[in-house]
């Protein structure tokens, strides 16, 4: 017997122990999951960050003139500072970290019936890599000029000219440096994910058999191959039009604050939107699937129903990666392409809607009848389900050039992606942190305050990214510093939206006061909160199985009742015990006949 | 000031069919959203009955994938005529030629004069403040008679061939009450074409994230009755 093995035999005696005297052993974390905690940190400690400059952009919109503590009256450069930083942390440091990365590497290894990864040091690099890409990132607040203006697309030649605005010389160079290290961490850590689940599964774990959290990360880790590869090449090239005098993106003539700059040869902004966007429209299925995959599970997990459908599930999975590949265009229906390529990309986002409608489909008829537990973790997952379906719901619209031709860069986009890369991905992040709390921790929870946190939240992202849907319909269009004391028609219809802009920002306000809740229950329930029993939800996925034995899996994720048994409501939920089984794990420790 | 959730009145010839279109969309996947929602309710609420069956799920998933692929084929279908009939061609030649150009934070719009034909620009040329913000070479004979304006002056119920340039980065022309929008581009001309139908005055904004002055970079279209037009034409001076 190993060093390892030993003492998780020991922790899981004394597990059996605790359950019967109530105390409490902290599970010993494993390398790559500490490395997951570590990218969970980063995540949130970026979304702190990212949050507070959305809640002074919502002010600044609402009140220009105000003075606030240590920052003074905001100029409209600080509020597109803020609009490009908050974009920058938010996709990347967030939703690009927590549920790929973050969570991957806390339970990847143990749903595959493995205990590490396949590649632990190129998983270690990766790591300080993304650490390192957040300090370079938050130096640009201390640089002369201070952050970028151009928004985290970084539109050339605005992000090419250090001239063309405050913040686009060093700040720029940070943000460029910055964001290739995070291309190189990324991939590495995709990689190893890749490898870890080609290599690493137990016996049995077909590939049908793995849970679909699994699935997602794997296509969610190949996407970020493909994509940020991309993105980095992007970046060397917008360096090289800098600071070496190439001129891939801009044109051989610019005239900027009266003076005209050359360059030999001459570029078009439109390579950079092509490279930008073919990277950036898989990078919001990068944030989104590692959550579809979650729900799914935890659909089922807390339905008590086995997942109907599970390959065509899978499936979509693929769909949605491969067909998010082929979209980028319709970032770019009113950015000067051929016409002819608005429609082809109008067909294929219009193609890419329907493997995310078979998900709710699917996701509905799991729910149909199910009478699930509300415990914290489903809550999350059925509020990512609403959230996702009614920002869903505006991708069609878009798609559409036509109509995107009045759209293109209202609020009405800014509501579609907060409400569906940003909520529902958030969702997800907090789904999958009540889920495997009590698993890394040994403690569960605060339902109670859990339960607070999940209506507060939900009910006041409502609150704050619908509005936008139609305050984008009137024209409001995005990044404007100032709504109020424009001159003229066009002053007139941005000062319309004024009113409703009121209530957004009072809602984002009162958005993230509630996560102080989620805070506080993080922090009081990891110190002392009430003891969990090994497997706390009645999961059937391998993380939850006992680690003291070599594991064999031996059937499909989620099988709560066989088909052939009547899923009466009492039946199933009697003796949900450790003793009854109504349903069936996973992992065996031996072979057994099926 | 009131505000309206829905698009300001439209003024474009086109404008009515794209105003049909989002309404239909609007309808279709507001009343979807509520459905959904709806059965998430019912789903969680009703009491538990027995696990839907494998072979229930032609009925329950491929019937209404088959349904939704349906009706995003026809919304697509009929919003591609729209697109096509808006962009596929170009303007009619007999169409108002104007050039609008973009630069931080200011639109200026140039008219060819009474020869109809843009004289030559260089952007070494171009001086706001000497009253050549499009850079007109004064060398070129189709140029002398070109006169630029600081608002955009429409005739109503005549095709407009717009020229699109930026002088700097990337710029968002777009009118809502014109229903259109596209960006401007430094080192590339676009043409857009559409007919004001009802005459007025209205916004025009930028789009594009284009630098610190981006919310005030804003300018006013007056779309005139034909024979006002006419009239301010030929009042103007180079
Ligand atoms: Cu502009």
């Amino acid at each position: 017997m190993n060093r390892e093995t030993q003492s998780a035999a020991t922790a899981s005696t004394l597990s059996d122990a605790r359950h019967l005297v109530g105390t409490v052993v902290r599970p010993r974390w494993r390398e790559h999951q500490r490395i997951g905690l570590g990218y969970l940190g980063i995540a949130l400690f970026a979304l702190g960050i990212g949050a507070f400059l959305s809640l002074l952009m919502r002010v600044h919109r609402v009140l220009p003139a105000l003075s606030l503590p240590f920052l003074g009256v905001s100029r409209p450069e600080d509020y597109l500072a803020w609009v490009t930083m908050h974009g920058t942390l938010m996709v990347f440091f967030v939703l690009t970290v927590a549920p790929l990365s973050g969570f991957a590497n806390l339970v990847l290894p143990e749903q595959l019936g493995s205990r590490t990864m396949a590649l632990p040091l190129v998983n270690k690099v990766a790591l300080w890599l993304t650490a390192l890409a957040l300090l370079v990132l938050l130096a640009a607040f201390f640089v002369p000029g201070g952050i970028p203006i151009g928004g985290w697309s970084a539109y050339p030649p605005l992000s090419v000219l250090p001239d063309a605005g405050p913040g686009q010389a060093t700040g720029m160079d940070l943000w460029l440096l910055s964001l290739a290290i995070f291309c190189i961490a990324s991939t590495l850590g995709a990689v190893n994910l890749v490898v870890t689940v080609i290599r690493c599964r137990c016996a049995g774990m077909t590939y049908e058999r793995m849970p679909l959290t699994v699935w997602s990360w794997l296509v969610t880790s190949l996407l970020t191959v493909l994509a940020f590869s991309v993105l980095l090449a992007a970046l060397v090239m917008l360096f090289c039009d800098r600071h070496l005098g190439t001129a891939f993106f801009v044109p051989s003539l610019t005239w900027v604050s009266g003076a005209v700059q050359q360059r030999v040869g001459g570029g078009s902004p439109l390579l950079w939107l092509h490279l930008f966007w073919f990277f950036g429209h898989p990078e919001v299925y990068i944030a989104i699937l590692p959550g579809m995959g979650l729900v799914t599970m935890l659909l089922g997990t807390f339905a008590r129903r086995r997942i109907i459908g599970y390959r065509l599930m899978i499936g979509t999975t693929w769909l949605i990666g491969v067909l998010g590949l082929l979209v980028w265009g319709h970032h770019m229906f009113v950015a000067g392409l051929n016409p002819f390529a608005g429609t082809a990309f109008e067909v294929s986002t219009m193609a890419i809607a329907l493997p995310s409608t078979a998900k709710v489909l699917n996701w509905l008829v799991i729910l149909w009848r199910s009478r699930p537990k509300m415990q914290t973790p489903m809550l999350w997952a059925l509020g990512f389900v609403s959230i996702f379906v009614t920002g869903g719901l505006t991708g069609p619209i878009l798609a559409q050039p036509a109509l995107d031709s009045y759209l293109h860069n209202t609020f009405f986009v800014v509501g579609h992606f907060h409400l569906i890369m940003a909520m529902a991905a958030l969702f997800g992040i907090f789904a999958g942190v009540a889920y495997w709390f009590p698993l890394m921790t040994g403690r569960m929870l605060s339902e109670r305050l859990g339960r607070w946190h999940f209506w507060w939240t939900v009910f006041f992202a409502y609150n704050t990214f619908f509005p936008m849907l139609l305050t984008g319909l009137s024209g409001e269009p995005r990044h404007y510093a100032q709504l109020d004391g424009l001159a003229g028609v066009a002053g007139a219809l941005v000062r319309s939206t004024l009113p409703l802009e009121r209530h957004i920002t009072a809602s984002a306000i009162l958005l993230a006061t509630g996560q102080l809740l989620w805070v506080a229950n993080v922090i009081r329930s990891w110190r002392r909160g009430q003891p969990a029993t090994p497997n706390s939800w009645l999961s059937t996925t391998m993380e939850w199985a006992p680690q003291d034995t070599d594991l064999i899996c031996h059937r499909a994720p989620c099988e709560y009742g066989l088909p052939s048994q009547p899923a009466d409501h009492r039946a199933v939920f009697a003796d949900t015990d450790e003793s009854g089984a109504p349903f069936l794990p996973q992992w065996a420790t031996e072979p057994t006949a099926e | 000031m009131q505000f309206h959730w829905h698009m300001p009145a439209n003024a474009a010839l086109h404008g009515a069919a794209l105003d049909g279109q989002m309404r239909l969309n609007l309808a279709i996947f507001a009343a979807l959203c509520v459905l959904a929602q709806a059965l998430l309710v019912a789903g969680i609420l009703l009491r538990r009955g027995p696990q839907p069956l494998g072979h229930k799920r032609w009925r329950l998933e491929y019937v209404p994938i088959a349904a939704f692929t349906a009706l995003f084929f026809a919304l697509a279908w009929h919003s591609e005529r729209l697109w096509a009939a808006m962009r596929y061609g170009g303007a009619d030649p007999a169409a108002m030629q104007v050039e609008a150009i973009g630069m931080q934070f200011a639109w200026y719009f140039r008219y060819p004069g009474k020869d109809a034909a843009f004289g030559s620009t260089n952007l070494r040329l171009v001086a706001p403040g000497e009253g050549n913000p499009a850079g007109i070479d004064p060398a070129d004979e189709r140029g002398r008679d070109d006169f630029v304006r600081s608002a955009l002056v429409l005739p109503a119920g005549r095709e407009v061939d717009l020229r699109l340039r930026a002088l700097d980065v990337i710029h968002g022309f777009s009118i809502p009450a014109l229903r259109i929008k596209q960006n401007a581009l430094p080192g590339q001309v676009f043409h857009i074409h559409f007919t004001p139908s009802i005459p007025g005055e209205y916004s025009i904004l930028c789009t594009q994230v284009c630098g610190l002055g981006h919310y005030r970079m804003q300018a006013v279209v007056r779309v005139l009755p034909a024979a006002e037009f006419d009239t301010w034409v030929r009042e103007q001076r180079p």
